[in-house]
């Protein structure tokens, strides 16, 4: 009987090895399904196509037609002639921040201390920054994350691994936290403002920094993800409605302080990029479905558009 | 009572080359088949772990923060499941069915993840029901390494499994990591070899593992008054009481692993290497410590060896001899002899066990001191990994061990599952307590409280056991 059941045993096992072995040849034999086109927005973007687990770097036209690239990255942006890519890199698995130049050659290499989440270039293509989360290391483990921001100086080669040295002013006080965690970094066009998002505990603050200063001011509270419109006047960002609300996604006029809710966009969970000074993109999930991007109107004029589906990262450059 | 203490060592065999007549033993089958289950199912478990970040950021767009604090909720409520896992298997005398019913539903929600899609309460249900699946099944397997070992060797199983446990945890990260580079970034993969991994330590545990035979375990009825008697018990209530407290001083790993990456002044990106170095010093320590700590256990009692007859057998005036001079030496040590003493078997647990999982804390603390930065660098990554990974190879499988030894063998899956829920939820105590503490203090000062905290904590565990 204890052979008997041995046998039934091993056979067992060989049977969910073979189902183990065939099922990832036909998952490697099965990858090539067509990149359909999206629709029409009137603007050419890149983004990243997430399509059957490809992450490949692509380019939509302003008629929708889609031009297949071949850089594979998890988020991508481009601006002012400089592109990065932050990507799988290694066991762990652990990433890199890839800066490639217009000729599409790695001009620098930075490896990362976590997942990537949000990239950014100044639009000059001289400021790269990044935000990672770092998971395993919340210090209210277990489930909790922290966040590391960093950026990369192209002019002077300084790489700045987390914004966390830097000095802040909290509410009108000079304070340093240890769970401070930054995130949503955009640079402004003058390539030393910058804005982020600063959490510590449950609250979150928009922060206005200073690259040659080292230092950050909180300006304003519940801003996430903060994206700077290219003319430097407005902030797009995503806030919660309620403690464990859906995202929304918001612009803020940093001049009269006036805030407009975007609508049609809860559930979002992203960095929107401006492809121009009145048309926002980002990514969000439709309903149980894969995540798709959409473009919507900066004053809060129309619903969400859906351009095109399985992408994220929508970069104007 | 006590049956897995006095029950003949079945696999022992007398190894003629050792020439003061020590004996070598092997372990038991279930131990290495438990390991490989363990080892399977932490391939599957950890592919998970390493992938969920990359699934939620990059396959549905969700941040952590959705369901961080759902998750906190959930494994409060996982620890009562643990208790009821133990309860269960004891009562029913099925540990293997109570494991079995862990290891599967873990299993499957391996499957449920990619239809649950991107809500934030599906998937931290999913998990939470993953981690139930844990909570049921820990107490039962363990109390089945237990009940299939010799007590004098009980240290050197639990190593055993533990390494082939942590091999298991390192591998599943690999796993993923060769999905994504190399076949698809899409998730369904990972879910599916994940799977199959789960179900292959489910195959070997219901075709390769057996149920503690009756022998063992005896027939006698448990219910909830011999639950409740457990609490009675004065060495188990101390054990458990002593472990809540060091965990509850003992900071969460992630912490250990922020502080020492600032501490010692390398750069960021080593963060997420930082806990496999941990991993490896457990893994390759585990079993050595688990069997120094069964030697331990065994100093002071007098050698059983010495008292064979010239055919090598153990007469019954020679085993009274043997225990009247344990009962002497008992006294001499500790005073007055206690009544439970005397109801012990051939083998008297010592508190070898006890002073390793002792010792692991001390190295513990070396950690949290090398935390404040006597020197910098790579030196204080390797020696604070090192002592972090001893800590771990000290405590965790030698715990189990040890509280073995303290409880019946038909309530031996009830009382392991009150130990290790004493000392989780101290740890989830302990880590959000210090979440809270550093929205106001800085690193040093978390650091002072935490050395202060360990310090008095080891102090009150001397007074705890001696009294």
């Amino acid at each position: 009987m204890i052979r008997h059941r041995v046998a039934v045993g091993v056979i067992a096992i060989v049977a969910v090895v073979l189902f183990g072995i065939g099922y990832v040849v036909w998952t490697m034999s099965d990858r090539d399904a067509a990149a359909a086109p999206g629709t029409a927005s009137g603007h050419a973007f890149s983004f990243v196509d997430f399509a059957d687990g490809r992450t490949r770097v692509d380019r939509l036209g302003p008629d929708g037609a889609r031009s297949v690239g071949s850089l594979r990255c998890q988020r991508f942006y481009s601006a002012g002639g400089t592109s990065v890519c932050l990507r799988l890199s290694g066991v762990g698995p652990s990433y890199s921040a890839d800066v490639l130049d217009a000729g599409g050659t790695v001009v620098r290499s930075v490896p990362l201390p976590g997942v990537p989440s949000r990239v950014r270039v100044s639009a000059s293509g001289k400021i790269v920054s990044w935000t990672v989360f770092v998971t395993g290391d919340s210090y209210l483990a277990p489930g909790g994350f922290s966040t590391r921001t960093g950026y990369l100086d192209l002019r002077t080669g300084t790489l700045v691994e987390s914004l966390e040295d830097f000095s802040s002013i909290v509410d009108g006080r000079p304070e340093r936290r240890v769970d401070f965690n930054y995130w949503g970094m955009t640079v402004s066009s003058d390539d030393r403002t910058f804005y982020a998002t600063l959490g510590s505990g449950q609250q979150n603050w928009l922060v206005r920094g200073d690259l040659a200063t080292r230092s950050v001011t909180t300006i304003r509270p519940g801003v996430e993800c903060p994206s700077l419109s290219p003319d430097g006047t407005r902030i797009a960002f995503k806030q919660r409605g309620g403690r464990l609300g859906a995202w929304q996604l918001n612009v803020l006029d940093l001049r009269s302080g006036n805030v407009i809710t975007l609508p049609g966009t809860g559930g979002v969970d992203d960095q929107a990029a401006w492809l121009d000074d009145r048309t926002l993109a980002y990514a969000k999930v439709p309903q149980a479905s894969a995540p798709a991007i959409y473009t919507s109107p900066a004053d809060g004029s129309g619903e969400p558009r859906l351009v095109i589906g399985s992408a994220a990262s929508p970069s104007p450059g | 009572m006590y049956v897995a203490s006095v029950r003949p060592a079945r696999s022992s065999t007398v190894d003629p080359s050792a020439g003061d007549g020590r004996v070598r033993r092997q372990l038991p089958g279930t131990v290495f088949a438990l390991g490989t289950v363990s080892l399977l199912t932490d391939i599957s478990a950890e592919m998970i772990t390493a992938f969920m970040p990359v699934y939620l950021l990059f396959g549905l767009q969700m941040s952590y923060l959705a369901f961080g604090v759902l998750d906190g909720i959930y494994t409060g409520a996982t620890a009562l499941l643990r208790l009821a896992g133990g309860y269960v298997a004891d009562r029913s005398r099925r540990h293997k069915a109570v494991a079995v019913a862990g290891y599967g539903l873990s299993a499957v929600t391996k499957l449920v993840f990619p239809m649950v899609g991107a809500s934030a309460a599906g998937i931290g249900g999913v998990l939470a029901a993953d981690r139930a699946g844990k909570g049921l099944r820990t107490a039962p397997r363990d109390a089945m390494i237990s009940l299939a070992t010799p007590a004098d060797q009980l240290g050197t199983a639990f190593g055993v499994h533990r390494t082939m446990d942590t091999i298991g945890a390192l591998l599943g990260p690999l796993a993923t990591f060769a999905i994504l580079a190399w076949l698809t970034m899409s998730p369904e993969p990972v879910f599916v070899i994940s799977f199959c991994f789960a179900l292959l330590g489910l195959i070997v545990l219901v075709f390769f593992v057996r149920q503690p035979t009756p022998a063992t375990t005896p027939a006698e009825r448990v219910g909830v008054r011999a639950w409740a008697s457990l609490w009675r018990d004065r060495r188990l209530r101390g054990t458990v009481i002593a472990a809540a407290v060091l965990g509850l001083a003992s900071m969460s790993d992630a912490f250990v692993f922020v502080v020492l990456q600032r501490v010692s002044g390398v750069s960021h990106w080593w963060l997420p290497l930082l806990p496999l170095g941990t991993a490896l010093v457990f893994l390759a320590a585990a079993t050595p410590v688990g069997m120094l700590a069964d030697r331990l256990d065994r100093v002071g009692e007098p050698s059983v060896d010495g008292l064979r007859d010239r055919d090598g057998h153990l007469t019954r005036r020679r085993i009274r001899l043997v225990l009247d001079r344990t009962r002497l030496v008992r006294q001499r040590r500790q005073g007055p002899s206690r009544r439970e003493d005397r109801d012990h078997g051939v083998h008297q647990p010592g508190r070898g066990r006890w002073k390793v999982f002792f010792a692991g804390h001390v190295a513990l603390l070396g950690a949290y001191l090398l935390l404040l930065g006597p020197f910098g660098g790579l030196p204080l990554v390797l020696a604070t990994l090192a002592l972090h990974g001893l800590f771990y190879a000290a405590t965790d499988g030698v715990l189990m061990a040890h509280g073995a030894t303290l409880v019946p063998a038909r309530l031996r899956a009830s009382g392991l599952s009150i130990v290790q829920t004493g000392q989780a939820v101290a740890r989830l105590g302990s880590s959000i307590l210090f979440g809270l503490m550093l929205q106001y203090v800085g690193f040093g000062t978390a650091m002072a409280v935490a050395i202060a905290g360990l310090v008095v904590a080891l102090a009150a565990v001397v007074w705890l056991v001696r009294t």
